[in-house]
């Protein structure tokens, strides 16, 4: 039992590590869909912070400032999309599109040229890295049963980045629902012509939400090279910000659905890295290519199944024309 | 489009131009590197070191080259072989395609590839015996571990891959028969090498399942299995160069691919005239495969350990020991 608990336990711990990054750019993808803008590129953008943070965090030996570096290289690229479809009116998926190509090459480009290490930069050691947290106490409550281990290896002993990003939900749901902020930034996503005949700028919503966009997942991208990693390597992020638009679809647009939808997928990829090799009763050895498809599978089946119809945001892609 | 040509052709002398110092008319060996460049602390350093060596020894001189994306591989290596060089030495797997295609069109010029078979009669394959490597760092990992469990993260589930975990299954059984291998597959696709994220959740999941020594074949992904290994205190091993320097007091070893020696034949043979197409294939006794003990892990390395794995290694030499190479039946047996 005391076993079994604590693999449990320790599952729920890899599920919390590998959500924290779906968790940031899922919210990035939803605060910009609600005011209208489409951004498939949440996966350039924390590439590109992942790869700015790495290489300032080796060059400073300070994590913060390579987050700090992390977030300038996101909300930059977050501009670019604005500049190309808001102001320019192009097409958002293009243009994402383009910003995850661009990002994907020059990575590897500056990183070979800075570094010479085949598109890596070197480790990050020390204070380059945010370091894991131990809550106080945690030694000392290990061996109580049941809480001991939640406490000590559930909520304590992450970097500060996955608090953040936990914490980053309320802040998110608060801004949406409860702020004029967030009243302006909905309407702004449904229906653009009565907000613009309210007297507020359209366009200038669409950039604060795609500059906020741009710092979540800036937060997302250094989590990669500096939190959960030590480093970065070429395409580091591995899809995982097409899983969070696919997260923020599940969870229709709302913080709170799009956390648990996050923690589905996060719990899903622990669950297949756990299973691996692990004879389960009756079935046996399960072959690795299922493992690996389970996530997509089970993606698939509650998408036709359980989520029922995910409605989008109306304005959502369509760029604003003031006058028709 | 002629120009175009003509001018896409200038470029591509220009750029190999600069790549090279001497411009001798007189047959020069080439070496191709592949994505990653010469100090890339990895398999391209190591032909560079090879080949170092070669010209340090002989006073002859070779051309260079480094390419920077895939496209440039068939153009560099054709412009190689069209300025007259031999032998054309590519690094890597990626560059079979354009030696192949190189060695169709210059059948007088000889080729080599490391790590790679390209069937030209003009083509020198070289290859390793990873397997017997894997032995020997299996050796070390059972005797380094006090759980008696150990664990292999591979990157993208392949045949080569597989012929890794099977050498080093049987290195761990050879060294300990009740110890308990636990081996993990990244991937399925080629993301499945640059994932370390994913990496270190693996080695992570082994590690909670009482693992304490961990052998990573994964390319990138590895840098994640050897982050974690660090950041829990356990130890890990290191594939292809030796990869002790990155976490000195984790890294319990590295697998060693002698690239270096591969590139330094290649290049000797060529000149004193003993170069033979076909494939060669290095292991222990060719000196292809090694394990690596340096500065950075000498205090983890014990006498016993020492002796035990210069054993195995005398005993795979000589035949002793058979180590089972997968890629001969694609089974392992257990």
């Amino acid at each position: 039992m005391g076993e079994d608990f604590l693999l449990i336990i320790l599952t729920f711990d890899a599920t919390i590590r590998v959500s924290v990054p779906l968790i940031l750019a899922a919210l990035a993808g939803l605060i910009v869909e609600r005011s209208g803008v489409i951004d498939i590129g949440l996966e350039g953008k924390m590439l590109a912070s992942a790869f700015a943070a790495a290489a300032t965090a080796y060059t400073t030996n300070s994590a913060w400032l390579g987050l700090g570096a992390g977030v300038v290289a996101s909300v930059l690229l977050a501009l670019l999309h604005g500049f190309a479809c808001i102001t320019h009116r192009g097409n958002q998926i293009v243009s994402g599109v383009a910003i995850n190509i661009l990002v994907s090459g020059l990575t590897v480009l500056l990183g070979v040229s800075w570094f010479s290490l085949g598109g890596q930069t070197p480790p990050l050691t020390g204070d380059a890295r945010f370091n894991s947290l131990t809550f106080p106490g945690a030694e000392a409550v290990r061996d109580v049963p049941v809480l001991g281990p939640i406490y000590s290896e559930l909520l304590s002993g992450h970097n500060i980045l996955v608090y953040l990003a936990f914490l980053t939900v309320p802040m998110v749901w608060w801004l949406i629902y409860r702020t004029r902020f967030g009243l302006r930034l909905r309407a702004t996503g449904e229906n653009p012509a009565a907000v613009d005949t309210a007297g507020i700028s359209v366009i200038r919503m669409r950039y604060l939400a795609l500059i906020l966009c741009g710092i979540l997942c800036g937060i997302a991208g250094s989590y990669f090279s500096t939190g959960h990693g030590a480093g970065f390597l070429r395409e580091m992020t591995a899809g995982k910000g097409f899983i969070a638009l696919a997260a923020m679809i599940f969870g229709k647009w709302r913080p709170v659905p799009v956390l648990f939808a996050c923690l589905l997928f996060g719990f899903l990829d622990a669950i297949a890295i756990r299973l691996q090799g692990v004879e389960i009763p009756i079935i046996g050895e399960m072959p690795v290519q299922f493992i690996q498809a389970l996530p997509y599978i089970l993606t698939v089946v509650l998408l036709a199944g359980f989520i029922g119809r995910a409605i989008a945001p109306k304005a959502s892609g369509i760029p604003y024309v003031k006058e028709h | 489009m002629k120009k175009l040509l003509t001018i896409l052709n200038a470029s591509a002398v220009l750029l190999a131009a600069t790549a090279t110092v001497a411009l001798a008319a007189d047959k020069m060996p080439a070496v191709v590197f592949d994505m990653g460049g010469k100090f890339d602390k990895s398999f391209n350093q190591g032909v560079y070191d090879g080949v170092e060596k070669f010209r340090k020894e002989t006073g002859m001189k070779y051309r260079e080259f480094e390419v920077k994306n895939p496209t440039q591989r068939e153009q560099a290596v054709r412009k190689m072989a069209q300025r007259g060089s031999d032998p054309v030495l590519g690094v890597g797997f990626a560059q079979a395609s354009a030696i192949e295609k190189g060695a169709k069109a210059f059948p007088d010029t000889r080729f080599a590839i490391i790590d790679m078979v390209v069937m030209q009669p003009n083509v020198q394959s070289i290859v390793f015996k990873e397997h017997e490597g894997s032995f020997l760092v299996g050796v070390l990992a059972a005797m380094a571990s006090k759980t008696g469990k150990v664990g292999f993260v591979g990157g993208m589930d392949i045949p080569l891959i597989r012929r890794f975990e099977c050498g080093y299954i049987h290195g761990v059984k050879h060294a300990m028969a009740s110890a308990t291998v636990y081996a993990n597959m990244t991937g399925t696709t080629p993301s499945a090498w640059n994932d370390p994220t994913k990496g270190a959740e693996l080695a992570k999941s082994q590690f909670d399942r009482g693992a304490d020594v961990i052998f990573a074949a994964a390319g990138g992904t590895g840098i994640g299995v050897y982050q974690a290994a660090k950041d829990n205190g356990k130890y890990a091993i290191g594939v292809d160069s030796n990869q002790n320097h990155l976490h000195p007091g984790t890294m319990l070893t590295s697998m060693l691919k002698r690239v270096d020696v591969a590139a330094y034949n290649t290049f000797k043979s060529a000149s004193d005239g003993s170069w033979k197409s076909g494939i060669q294939v290095l292991g222990l006794k060719e000196g292809g495969i090694d394990w690596a003990l340096d500065e950075h892990n000498r205090d983890l390395i014990t006498p016993a350990m020492k002796a035990a794995v210069d054993k195995a290694k005398a005993d795979i030499i000589a035949g002793k020991i058979m180590v089972h190479d997968y890629m001969s039946d694609n089974k392992c047996p257990k």
